[in-house]
């Protein structure tokens, strides 16, 4: 098991008046597996996912990822954890845009405190491995949105983190780019040492899953294997 | 340069259009505030010219006197008395006024005219052409070769001309240290034709210069000679007391304050809201960087590399065109007072750091306050 949630819970507003985003939530990721976190808009998907990938902190609960409980760390280990065991792909992609794909890539080895030198060369081998080395050197607006999200994945894997997070990975990608980018992560990025978690609610990708959590007000409602 | 500092020069190198308005706004603010402050210190130092060109180490004068300005007479005893003084090694006497010229021409020339010692010849100017002992010839007058010169209409050895209905020749020209701030040309004589061409009141010696035997005199000598009812300031105090006079009473050092705040304001807002505009359009780049887990001081090593560069290229290339301003208007105009100086250099550097701490401060701030669960929310 590479992640372990217990009994999550948070709400946002005032003492006398919340509002509950997370409530109870428990469930675990293995390794190996692609878990979606699906569910209408206001259902508590980034909420969940922001608490456990050490962005938001929790009401109330724990998560344990490689058995390292999360919420135990200072700001600094937190970074750290994130930086170096997670790997993200957001929504609107956040690629610097007067940056290169290569540079973009390379920015979680550069925060790492590795060398420039090492860093692109590093960024080059995974623009590669997502089948855009000839694009390397083109800043992200020259891109294609589906090749911007191949750089974000790219991005997303070079520090090789054992934990991927999606999240909307297709919101902004037609049907066919959108499961081609799902096809590939699940083919080339997904490994028994890996785990991805992916929320969406595009169920044109659901069949790439190997388990489903359905959320709704704030509460895991189901959790199935494969498509609804 | 770590990678870091290198992406950090790459996102404000590559977004040129603010890059270079940073760049300008910064130049144009350190241009106008060297070029105040340049000119405020040239019109002091050269107010201080005489101070500076006769080079006597103490200045004796009545207590009235606040600056070059004031030329209030002593009385002949003061100078006997003063040389009395223990610890005086030498002092002089020295006129220094005004006069009418009236050139060959026929035209009317304004002169600063100094009267130096006749026993001494102290605080003579550099002789270029010609021999300092012909000032003792009759009606004798040393032109000082300056950027007034050519309004004596650029005179050589034997030209005459008529002060106060007086006969003048010159027998040489020199050279001083620095010109005067009022635009007239200097003549050099002798005391004692001094006080005899020119109109005098009954005291006739405007200063008396000292030179002590050893500086640890220099405390006694200004008691005594206070005493006498006179007071004595050193070369480097009375330069100080002739800056202050005109800094603080004749409006001038508030003028070229306010000038050089408004300078400073614009430089602040143009490069402030340049910055800010820049963090602005990354400022969700930076959220994301934070979540994938940069930490503060990564994000705050960022932002002040970029604005300490964006402050260094603007400062130097605003001390370039300052001086090279200053340099060019200084071959046009030869008396334009303005001199870039240490000091000056140094005051805008300050000011050029504020306005990159300030600009660094404002991107800082923005960017610390982003949340990297607001990047999720998007």
């Amino acid at each position: 098991m590479i992640l372990e949630a217990k009994n999550l819970v948070k709400w946002f507003g005032t003492e006398e008046n919340k509002t509950y985003a997370v409530k109870d939530v428990s469930f675990s990721v293995n390794y190996g597996e692609m878990l979606y976190i699906v569910g209408p808009s206001g259902s508590g998907k980034t909420t969940l996912l922001s608490i456990i990938s050490g962005i938001l902190r929790p009401n109330a609960g724990v998560v344990f990822v490689k058995d390292k409980e999360l919420w135990k760390l200072n700001d600094n280990e937190m970074a750290d954890f994130r930086l170096f065991s997670i790997g993200f792909v957001f929504q609107d992609f956040h690629l610097f845009p007067r940056l290169t794909s290569v540079e973009n890539v390379a920015i979680p080895l550069i925060l790492q405190k590795k060398s420039w030198e090492e860093s692109i060369a590093a960024g080059y081998k995974y623009l590669e491995i997502v089948g855009l080395k000839d694009r390397a050197d083109l800043p992200p607006h020259k891109l294609s949105i589906g090749e911007q999200q191949r750089v974000a994945i790219a991005r997303a894997i070079i520090s090789e983190p054992d934990l991927l997070i999606f999240d909307e990975p297709t919101a902004s990608l037609d049907g066919d780019t959108g499961k081609k980018i799902i096809s590939f992560v699940r083919d080339n990025i997904l490994s028994a040492k890996k785990a991805i978690i992916i929320v969406t609610h595009d169920n044109r990708i659901y069949n790439y899953a190997t388990r489903i959590l359905r959320m709704e007000d704030g509460k895991i409602m189901a959790s199935n294997k494969g498509e609804f | 340069m770590n990678a870091l500092q290198t992406v950090a020069l790459k996102l404000l190198f590559n977004d040129k259009g603010k890059f270079f308005t940073l760049i300008i706004g910064i130049m144009f603010a350190v241009l106008l505030m060297m070029l105040m402050t340049a000119t405020f210190t040239g019109i002091i130092q050269k107010t201080s010219s005489q101070i500076i060109n006769l080079n006597a180490d103490m200045w004796v004068m009545d207590p009235s006197v606040d600056s070059t300005r004031d030329n209030i007479p002593i009385p002949d005893y003061v100078l006997d008395a003063v040389r009395s003084i223990q610890g005086v090694k030498f002092a002089v006497p020295l006129y220094s006024g005004s006069g009418l010229v009236k050139l060959s021409s026929g035209r009317y020339q304004a002169t600063q005219i100094v009267g130096i010692d006749d026993s001494t010849l102290f605080g003579r100017p550099q002789i270029i052409d010609g021999n300092i002992n012909a000032i003792f010839n009759d009606d004798a007058f040393i032109a000082i070769k300056d950027s007034d010169f050519s309004k004596l209409d650029s005179p050589k050895n034997g030209t005459t001309f008529e002060v106060n209905d007086h006969r003048g020749i010159i027998v040489g020209t020199g050279k001083v240290s620095m010109g005067g701030l009022f635009g007239t040309p200097t003549l050099y004589t002798l005391y004692s034709r001094a006080i005899k061409d020119l109109p005098t009141t009954r005291f006739t010696i405007s200063y008396i210069l000292l030179n002590p035997k050893n500086t640890k005199d220099i405390s006694y000598i200004k008691q005594e000679v206070t005493k006498l009812g006179y007071k004595t300031w050193t070369r480097q105090e009375f330069i100080d007391a002739n800056s202050n006079y005109y800094m603080f009473k004749t409006g001038l050092g508030t003028n070229i304050v306010i000038m050089t705040l408004v300078s400073f304001i614009v430089g602040l807002s143009v490069a402030g809201q340049t910055f800010y505009a820049f963090v602005l359009e990354n400022l969700e780049k930076f959220g994301a960087l934070k979540a994938i887990g940069a930490k503060k001081r990564d994000l705050m090593e960022m932002i002040f590399f970029q604005a300490a560069i964006v402050g260094f290229l603007g400062y130097g290339f605003g001390v370039f065109a300052s001086s090279t301003l200053i340099a060019l208007a200084k071959l046009r105009l030869p008396n334009y007072a303005s001199v870039v100086t240490f000091p000056t250099m140094i005051f805008s550097f300050f000011l050029v750091l504020i306005i990159v701490s300030f600009s660094s401060y404002i991107g800082i701030r923005k960017i610390l306050k982003i949340e990297p669960f607001d990047i999720f929310r998007g």
